[in-house]
Parts: C-alpha cells; sequence; structure tokens
C-alpha cells in the first residue's frame, strides 16, 4: 500500500501554549487581587473599572475562557492531527481560530471593567462579542470536522469524540443562552425574564462546566495520559460508557444550581436526581484515568507531567462526587450562596483544570522543541507548591462556607437570629480569606515558575514547525456496516453520525427540561401588584447591572425560617416577569437584597454607597463614590422601554413617552428626601457653592447615578406586601 | 401564599404523558448502550485503546 507523506502543524499548538501561559497568569493575578479586596476593601479606591464588581466576572472569563480555552484548542490541535494522521484541515482556518480568540479575550478585558456586561454569569460579554465568539467557534468546529473527513485513520478515537461533543453542546448552549435584544453597541435585554432566564441560565451555566471545563479535558486526559504513561488506557469499553452517559446526563442537571428558589419544583427534583446520577459516569471517567497508570506508578514518583496528572484527576473525583452532594436539597440549604462554592469551583478550576493544563504543558513543550526540559527540581518544585496551594486555598474556604452557614441560621431561644446583623458573619471569616489568599499566592508563584522553566526549555531547544509523518491513505470502504462489523465499529467511523447522535443525546434532557417553562405563560402565576419598573428604577437597574452588584449579593429569599426572619418574605416566581435579565446571584458575599426597599433611608443609600465603613463599620463592601459625583445619562431610556415592550413589559405608549418626565419627578422627589439630613444639606451646599464661585460645572444630585440606584434599590421588592415576621408564622403554621 | 407556588404544570394538556416519556428515553438509551458495549469484538477494542499509542499501523476497516 501507498504511504503518504504529511506535516502535522505544530506552529499553531505552540501559539496556543504560549496564550495559555499568558492568560492564565493574567487571569490568576486578577483572581489573587479579587482575593485581597476581601482583606483590604478600599485596595482600588476609586477606581471604577478595577473596583470588585467588574473584575470578577474578568476573573472568572479569564480562567475559563482564556487560560482554559487556549489550553483547550492547544491540545486538541496537537491530538486531533495525531489521532487522525493528518494536518489540520486549513491553516488559514487554525489562524482564524486563534487569533479571533485572542480578540475576543482583550475585548472581554477592556469591556468587562468598563462595565459592559450581561450580568449572567459565565456569559457576560455584550452581544457583539457573543457574535464574534459564535463566528470563531464554528472556524474551531469547521476546520475540526474537516480535519476528520480528510483523516487517514479510519476509526475516531474516544478522545475525538469528547471534542466533537464539546463543539457541538457548546455552540448550542451559547446560541440559546445569548439570545438578547440590543438597546446599544453595547448593552443588550436577555429576551427571557425571571424564572425563565434563571432556568436557561443556569442550563447554560452548568453545562459550559460540563462542556467547556470538562468533556474537552476528559478528551484531552483520553489522549494525554496513555501518552505520557506510555500504555493504552485501562479500559476502552468503560470510556464509551462514559462518553455516551456523561453527556448524556450532564445537561439535564443545570436546575440544581436553582433549589428552594422559585424555580417550579418539578425542575428542581429532575435537576437533583440527574445530578446524583452523574457521580456514575464521572467516577468511571476517573478510575479510567486513574487506572492506566496501572504498572507504572514508579514512573510517577519521577515524572512531574504525571504526577500532575494524577492530582487532576483526583481533583475531578473529588469535584465530580462533591457536586452530587452539592445538588442534594438538604446539603444545598447550607452550601448555597457560601463559600463552600468557592471552594468546590476552585477544587476543579485549579485541581482538575489547572493542573491537567500544566502536565500538558510539561509533557508537550519538550517533545515540540526536541529537547529535554529546562529543569525537572522546578518541574516538581511547581507540582508541590501548587498542590499546597491548591489545599490552603480550598480548605479555609470550606471552613468558611460552613461557618456562614450555621452563623446565618443560628436562632436564640425566643426565635430571633443570633447573628441578625449579616456583619458579623462577614468579620467572622476573614482569617479564612487570609488563608485563602496565601494558597492563591503559591499557587500563582508556582505558575510563574514553570513559565520560567518553559522559556527556558524552548531558548535551549529546537522548534519543529512542521513535524514530518507518514501514513497509508484510508481505503474506501461500504457507507453501510460490513460483514460482522457491529453497529458500534460502524459508528466509530462515522464522524457524521455520530455527531448526529450526540447531538440527539444533548438535546433531550435540554427539551424535557426547558421547553415547558418556555412555552406555558401560565406557568409563571403572575401576581396583580407586581408592575414594571418605572423609567429612573429602569435605569437604575442598569446601573446596578453595570457595576457587578449581582457579584455580592443574591436577590433570592428561599423559602427558609432563617432567611424570612433575616431578609423578608420569601421570592415568589410571579415577582420576577419583568426582570430582563434576572438578578438572583450565587453568592452572598453581602446580604441579599430582595426585599431592600423601604428598609433604609435615601440618605442611608446615598451615604452607604459613598464610605461603605461609614454607615457599616467593619464592611468589606468597596466605596462607589463615582456613582455619587457622576452626572447620569439617561438620553436612552425611552430605547430601552422599547425594547422591554418588545419583549413582554406591558409599558403603554404615554408611559415611553412621558418617561423624561417621570424620571425627572421621580429624581426629583429622592432629592428632597435627601436634604432630610443635616449633614447631607451642609456638604451638598458646600459643594454648591464651591463649584459657582469658581465657576465650575455644578452637577445637581437629581441628575447623578446614584439617585437612579437609589430608585431601583427602594423599589426592590416592595411590590408584594410587607408582611410582620409574627404575621408570617402564625401563618406557616 | 402556597397558592403562589403550586400547581405550575396542570394547564398543560398531557402533562402526565411527560415523566413516562422521559424515564423511557432514559432507559432505552442505556440499553443501547451496553448492548453496544457488550457486543463489541475484543480485538477492535484492544485497537482502539492503541491508537493514541502509535502501534498499529494497519488501517483495517
Amino acid at each position: 500500500m501507498e504511504i503518504e507523506q504529511f506535516r502535522y502543524d505544530n506552529k499553531i499548538v505552540q501559539k496556543f501554549l504560549y496564550a495559555t501561559m499568558l492568560w492564565g497568569v493574567v487571569g490568576m493575578l486578577v483572581g489573587l487581587l479579587l482575593a485581597f479586596m476581601f482583606l483590604f476593601p478600599n485596595i482600588t479606591d476609586g477606581i471604577s473599572w478595577l473596583s470588585f464588581g467588574r473584575l470578577r466576572p474578568l476573573h472568572t472569563n479569564a480562567v475559563i475562557f482564556a487560560f482554559v480555552g487556549n489550553a483547550i484548542f492547544a491540545g486538541v490541535y496537537y491530538s486531533l492531527q495525531r489521532l487522525l494522521k493528518t494536518r489540520m484541515f486549513s491553516d488559514a482556518l487554525s489562524s482564524i481560530n486563534f487569533w479571533g480568540w485572542q480578540l475576543i479575550i482583550v475585548a472581554a478585558a477592556l469591556t468587562l471593567p468598563l462595565g459592559y456586561t450581561t450580568s449572567k454569569e459565565y456569559a457576560e460579554l455584550e452581544w457583539p462579542i457573543d457574535l464574534a465568539i459564535a463566528v470563531v467557534w464554528v472556524v474551531f468546529g469547521w476546520n475540526m470536522i474537516g480535519t476528520i473527513l480528510k483523516r487517514r485513520q479510519r476509526h475516531l478515537y474516544v478522545a475525538v469524540w469528547f471534542y466533537l461533543a464539546t463543539f457541538v453542546t457548546v455552540a448550542v448552549l451559547h446560541i440559546f443562552n445569548s439570545l438578547e435584544l440590543p438597546v446599544g453597541a453595547f448593552k443588550s435585554y436577555s429576551v427571557y425574564a425571571g424564572v425563565q432566564d434563571a432556568l436557561v441560565q443556569w442550563w447554560y451555566g452548568h453545562n459550559a462546566v460540563a462542556f467547556f471545563l470538562t468533556t474537552p479535558f476528559l478528551g484531552l486526559m483520553y489522549y494525554f495520559v496513555p501518552k505520557a504513561a506510555n500504555r493504552p488506557v485501562y479500559s476502552y469499553r468503560l470510556s464509551i460508557v462514559h462518553f455516551w452517559s456523561l453527556i448524556f446526563i450532564y445537561i439535564w442537571a443545570g436546575p440544581h444550581h436553582l433549589l428552594y428558589s422559585a424555580l417550579p419544583d418539578w425542575a428542581q427534583n429532575l435537576g437533583v436526581v440527574f445530578s446524583v446520577m452523574l457521580i456514575a459516569p464521572s467516577w468511571g471517567g476517573m478510575i479510567n484515568g486513574l487506572l492506566t497508570l496501572r504498572g507504572v506508578w514508579d514512573k510517577v514518583r519521577s515524572d512531574a507531567t504525571l504526577k500532575f496528572m494524577v492530582v487532576a484527576i483526583t481533583g475531578y473525583g473529588m469535584a465530580t462526587f462533591e457536586g452530587p452532594m452539592l445538588s442534594l436539597k438538604n446539603v444545598n440549604a447550607i452550601a448555597h450562596f457560601s463559600d463552600w462554592i468557592i471552594a468546590h469551583v476552585h477544587v476543579g478550576a485549579l485541581a482538575w483544570n489547572g493542573f491537567l493544563t500544566f502536565g500538558m504543558i510539561y509533557w508537550l513543550v519538550p517533545k515540540m522543541f526536541k529537547t529535554t526540559l529546562y529543569s525537572k527540581g522546578l518541574a516538581n518544585f511547581h507540582f508541590w507548591i501548587g498542590t499546597l496551594g491548591i489545599v490552603l486555598y480550598a480548605l479555609p474556604m470550606y471552613v468558611a462556607g460552613f461557618t456562614q452557614a450555621l452563623m446565618w441560621k443560628e436562632f436564640n431561644p425566643d426565635g430571633s437570629l443570633v447573628y441578625g446583623n449579616f456583619l458579623e458573619t462577614v468579620s467572622q471569616i476573614i482569617p479564612m480569606y487570609w488563608m485563602r489568599a496565601i494558597g492563591g499566592s503559591l499557587y500563582i508563584l508556582g505558575m510563574l515558575i514553570m513559565v520560567y522553566n518553559v522559556v527556558v526549555t524552548i531558548r535551549k531547544g529546537s522548534s519543529v514547525e512542521d513535524e514530518l509523518a507518514e501514513a497509508a491513505p484510508l481505503t474506501r470502504v461500504s457507507k453501510r456496516r460490513l460483514a460482522g462489523e457491529t453497529f458500534h465499529n460502524w459508528l466509530e467511523r462515522k464522524p457524521v453520525q455520530l455527531t448526529v447522535l450526540a447531538t440527539i443525546a444533548i438535546l433531550i434532557g435540554g427539551i424535557i427540561q426547558i421547553v415547558p417553562t418556555i412555552l406555558v405563560k401560565s406557568n409563571i402565576p403572575t401576581i396583580t401588584s407586581v408592575k414594571p419598573y418605572t423609567p429612573l428604577e429602569l435605569e437604575g437597574r442598569d446601573l446596578y447591572i453595570r457595576e457587578g452588584c449581582v457579584g455580592c449579593h443574591s436577590q433570592m429569599i428561599r423559602p427558609f425560617r432563617s432567611e424570612v426572619e433575616r431578609y423578608g418574605e420569601y421570592a415568589k416566581a410571579g415577582e420576577f416577569v419583568y426582570d430582563h435579565p434576572f438578578l438572583w446571584g450565587s453568592k452572598r458575599t453581602g446580604p441579599d437584597l430582595l426585599r431592600v426597599g423601604g428598609k433604609y433611608s435615601d440618605n442611608w443609600h446615598l451615604n452607604h454607597m459613598y464610605d461603605p465603613q461609614s454607615t457599616s463599620a467593619g464592611s468589606i463592601m468597596p466605596a462607589y463614590q463615582w456613582l455619587v459625583r457622576n452626572e447620569h445619562d439617561r438620553g436612552a431610556v425611552q430605547d430601552k422601554m422599547k425594547a422591554m415592550v418588545k419583549l413582554g413589559v406591558p409599558y403603554s405608549e404615554e408611559d415611553i413617552a412621558g418617561a423624561k418626565e417621570s424620571m425627572a419627578e421621580q429624581a426629583l422627589q429622592i432629592e428632597k428626601n435627601l436634604y432630610s439630613d443635616p449633614e447631607f444639606v451642609r456638604t451638598y451646599e458646600a459643594d454648591k457653592k464651591y463649584a459657582k464661585e469658581n465657576g465650575e460645572d455644578f452637577i445637581e444630585m437629581r441628575d447623578r447615578e446614584v439617585v437612579a440606584l437609589i430608585a431601583y434599590l427602594q423599589r426592590l421588592g416592595t411590590d408584594i406586601k410587607i408582611k410582620e415576621p409574627e404575621e408570617l408564622l402564625s401563618q406557616n403554621r | 401564599m402556597l397558592k403562589y407556588v403550586k400547581n405550575h404544570m396542570d394547564s398543560i394538556e398531557g402533562i402526565a404523558n411527560y415523566p413516562m416519556v422521559s424515564l423511557l428515553i432514559f432507559f432505552i438509551f442505556f440499553v443501547l448502550l451496553f448492548w453496544w458495549v457488550a457486543t463489541a469484538s475484543k480485538e477492535h477494542i484492544k485497537e482502539m485503546g492503541e491508537l493514541p499509542l502509535d502501534i498499529d499501523k494497519n488501517n483495517k476497516p
């Protein structure tokens, strides 16, 4: 048989590896800065684009899509060519994939700190960037499928199935969750509202973990662990079961992020059942990965690559055991909104994604530069300091999570809360936040050592950009099953059919879960007293979104005695029907805000925004002084209201026509309220006088941003009549 | 208060079929999967498992 010669494209793999390391360092440094903001809340005082609320999405997006994303591309571009015995389908598409992805990352790094955000977790980027992501992702898929079609290896290895499923599912998730109505170049509203938006968001959010952080990395595990150990995977049969059951079950589990929320019970229970089942395929995969090392455990002692991979797979096992446990309602009642979740995601990100990436880098770099690693000692040091970093990060966060939950729920014998002031529960865990920051620092130090080690290795090696290889071309065989060929064997050589089946497998869960909620209006009982936001409140809500308040404050009171006692009446599905997007949040670094309306005076809010520590001693909320100073551009309010009408919010023609007057009136009322505080009058009038004397422009309080934000905050949760706790308790009995 | 959270799905026609259809899809999926895995030939499984290692140079269908 004729043997063909061809060249593997190593250049593209190298580029993605460099990007992985660069963005990994950047994303984790932003994370470290955030960790220190828990200890020194005003460390970036007065700089709006370095405030916590805006940097948090930058950190999560940078680690997930920039660090892990580039690692996925590097690993896929390396392994796909070798598993299919061919060069990538098109160098141009590879290049577009690379530069397009980096451009998206840069766009994210610019827009998120500037406050352009949809506020939906891990999908914060605004609509023009969403479109770019879709295009680049399709380019990636096109390149991959093109490569598969021109392959010289008849059957597709299980890693390739994981890559295909990743491509298809991420495309589906991204498109459906990003459906939004633009109202400007960098502003849009989710087409879904309230409960529906929450369900779609967490269907997406959960499966972003599944199909961006898990399935592509499982593909990498199935390729790189056998390569590094130089033996085949423990059980190929198990890997088949692993693949199909994982992609089939994962997609159903999203609602476990919304337990005890206003989501319908049936959807919550469905999420729980499938989350518990997920443990089977996850652990099957973990065992398959670990047992691949049977007989070579002695190598693990000396080989840094294998060490990283062992801890990575162990981390996967721990996180996928913890996940199903967290989705049990009784465990979730404790863990949700607390730092336990932060520990959980970092075991996944630091151990599973981080360490598998590091293992892959230590294995790939010497191979691609025809040399040996510069320093095994440094690699081993990286391993140990990184492992210590993970432990020091995760353990304090578990303790912090338990402490929070216990303190939030602690009652006195007379039925009042022991820690009625939320701040007590914050100051209690500050030592844990210190340890977490130290653990994170160690992990980053390890990563910097790796970068140094890799740079020196590359400099002493010689790059092979186009690696020569040879293989026989495929002979044509029947499209149908051959004699003696089982359905399974046949499918492994039919990429299109395999992709179609994988797509069906992932769509079933999504359809059964989401379609009923989307299609049936009466699913969300309307509450007649719930009215759309006034124009000023709508603008205030957009400020709340811009500043990323949702990163630390939930708007979802669960039906627990401890939460009703602390925050007020629990949340109802019907309250959120005009919330495009929903702002339930997922973390309570600060207290819940669903019923904050009317709880404090307008002056309290103004002072709190200007200097949180002045109203709440010991608070770790950063100051938002620019909100108090800046003039508020409310010019687009009518366009925003028109967009809301298109999405089903019942603003009348008169409402829209009179929006400006309505805003002026409401803002003036708030300004009048502020005048009730003599301290405010004194400083405000002094500022006014000073500006007049010096001929400077003076912005009236009513025109400033903070007034709109106060309007929104004072509206929150007031549509439902607030009842006295005694009245509620007697009703519940 | 419970009127707000109860009876969400009552208005959908034939809602009772939903859980049954879901269960059937689920059950059939796994029956097929295990049948599929169990019937795969030993040599083929071995060959597939060794794909990343470049041991097998033949390209049999």
